[in-house]
């Protein structure tokens, strides 16, 4: 169905009775020419461009549990394109650039709200470093303003600029960064793909891959019977070295849990999002009225899609730190997510060294902000054969060639990006 | 989540820090460009019990081998790993 002012009007007047699914749940068919595997943000966004984009409707998105059960909706909703290194740059504003016009193009509201983010530095040498990277997002055209202290007493008055160890000398905004509504961007995906023919496949685990002669991929066995596929793409974040092994890879990845949490609602607090650069701690403030943060990730190797106590301790530390006055507030909820912590901190989206499959993997922990990105250029590999001109620096080989893109310079230990 | 330290009894998680998986060895000083990038860069990344190495940093400073279950947090053995760890890093 297509939602406008009328339908909803309509939907309304008749005691909102009458609303249908908004998405198709289907059965497999025997065969498909796009299998992805993994029905999550990026998933669904790449069924959605390969069946608008690039012509190719008969593909099915294949889902373990629910769709949005895994990161997708566990992860604290922000999107931003405020990076420093080629590759990166690039890659994350042509994702803000479809965060943009992604309501309009998915007939579907996300709530994308560009409130923007801030990240803030305490010292001279975190300012320059800050300068720098924003003047590289302004090179490449991308809105970046370095705000001093002066200009954040104003538009964030309860910040504790005068902290003794890390006062609060200024910051780095992004205007156009800000937030969206996690669960919408997965419904706004299978809605829009659903109605051009993609077929979304729930309560479907993959449990290996179907070979010929050559090692040539061409399909997956499921807890759902074989499905034939021309190509798959496997966009599963969290469990990519599972699925990979299945291949018989081993990848540069491993998976680790990162905690979020909410408080309960209060009135309307922080503008935008806030990072807090002495520690790790950000923060937004959700249309509910909860304050949305977190901080590191756990720091060990976990599939629990839990975390432990010292971690909690320390983000609300971080909290506390920049913001005396949260004190009081309680905590509602925590809960973790397992992510896809790459050797370098950036993703991988690439041709596997398997014929016919495709890998999107190593998101760490910002996939989020990626999702209309990350569909765009997967879907653009798979339909092509070749990488999308903005990822063709993600290559799974670049470890092997010393190509790493390491953004905050943490070498190959993935608990530290 | 607490690790019992064969030196030190039971303590808080927070005392430890994390190396990674034990199971990885450096190659010898000859060994190809392979061997190099398979050691510091591919993982098995183990859903399960998975062998790894701890430091106790806020206690004994000695590197521990811990059995985890990555899929749990579940503990089942934690052994001093003499010189294993110290040599990865480099002390």
């Amino acid at each position: 169905m297509n939602y406008s002012i009328f339908s909803l009007a309509r939907a309304a007047l008749s005691g909102h009775k009458n609303w249908k699914p908004t998405w198709r749940d289907a059965a497999p068919k025997d065969r498909y020419d796009v299998i992805i595997i993994g029905g999550g943000g990026h998933g669904l966004a790449t069924a959605w461009f390969l069946a608008s984009e690039f012509g190719i409707r008969n593909v099915a998105v294949l889902e373990k549990g629910w769709i949005g059960s895994g990161n997708a909706g566990r992860n604290t909703t922000i999107i931003r394109s405020n990076y420093g290194l080629p590759g990166n740059t690039g890659f994350y504003e042509l994702s803000m650039k479809l965060w943009e016009t992604m309501e309009q193009d998915l007939n579907y509201n996300a709530m994308v709200s560009q409130r923007g983010v801030l990240n803030l530095y305490h010292s001279d040498a975190q300012r320059d470093a800050f300068a720098r990277r924003g003047n590289t997002m302004r090179i490449n055209g991308i809105d970046a303003e370095l705000l001093d202290q002066a200009a954040l007493r104003k538009m964030l008055p309860f910040l504790n600029f005068d902290n003794a160890r890390f006062p609060v000398q200024g910051g780095l905004l992004q205007r156009r960064g800000g937030t969206a509504r996690h669960d919408a961007v997965v419904w706004g995906y299978a809605h829009a793909a659903s109605e051009l023919g993609v077929d979304i496949i729930q309560n479907c685990e993959v449990t290996g891959f179907t070979r010929d002669a050559n090692g040539k991929v061409t399909g997956v066995e499921t807890s759902r019977g074989k499905i034939s596929a021309g190509k798959v793409g496997m966009a599963v974040a969290g469990s990519s070295s599972r699925v990979a092994a299945m291949a018989g890879l081993r990848l540069p990845i491993e998976s680790h849990v990162l905690q979020a949490f909410v408080s309960e609602a209060i009135k309307p607090l922080i503008p935008g999002v806030m990072t807090f650069g002495a520690g790790h701690f950000y923060v937004s403030q959700s249309d509910k009225g909860g304050l949305v943060f977190g901080g590191d990730i756990d720091g060990y190797n976990s599939y629990a899609q839990r975390g432990n106590l010292p971690v909690v301790e320390d983000v609300c530390e971080g909290g506390m730190a920049l913001i005396p006055m949260i004190g009081r507030v309680r905590l509602l909820r925590q809960w973790g997510g397992i992510m896809d912590m790459s050797m370098d901190g950036t993703p991988i989206i690439d041709k596997s060294p398997v014929d016919g499959l495709y890998i999107n993997a190593g998101w760490c922990y910002g996939g989020f902000k990626a999702t209309p990105g990350s569909g765009f250029v997967f879907a653009h590999l798979i339909a092509r054969d070749q990488s999308h001109k903005e990822a063709a620096l993600f290559r799974l080989d670049r470890f092997q060639r010393g190509a790493m893109i390491d953004e905050k310079g943490q070498g190959a230990q993935p608990n530290l990006h | 989540m607490r690790i019992v330290c064969p030196f030190c009894g039971e303590r808080e998680l927070g005392e430890f820090t994390y190396l990674g998986d034990a199971k990885p060895q450096r190659p010898a000083a000859d060994a190809g460009e392979d061997a190099i990038y398979d050691y510091v860069y591919l993982r098995d990344n183990i859903a399960g019990p998975m062998s790894e190495h701890w430091y106790h940093g806020g206690g004994c400073r000695a590197w521990l081998k811990v059995t985890r279950n990555t899929l749990t947090h579940e503990i089942s053995s934690v052994e001093p790993a003499a010189g294993a760890g110290a040599a990865k890093v480099g002390a």
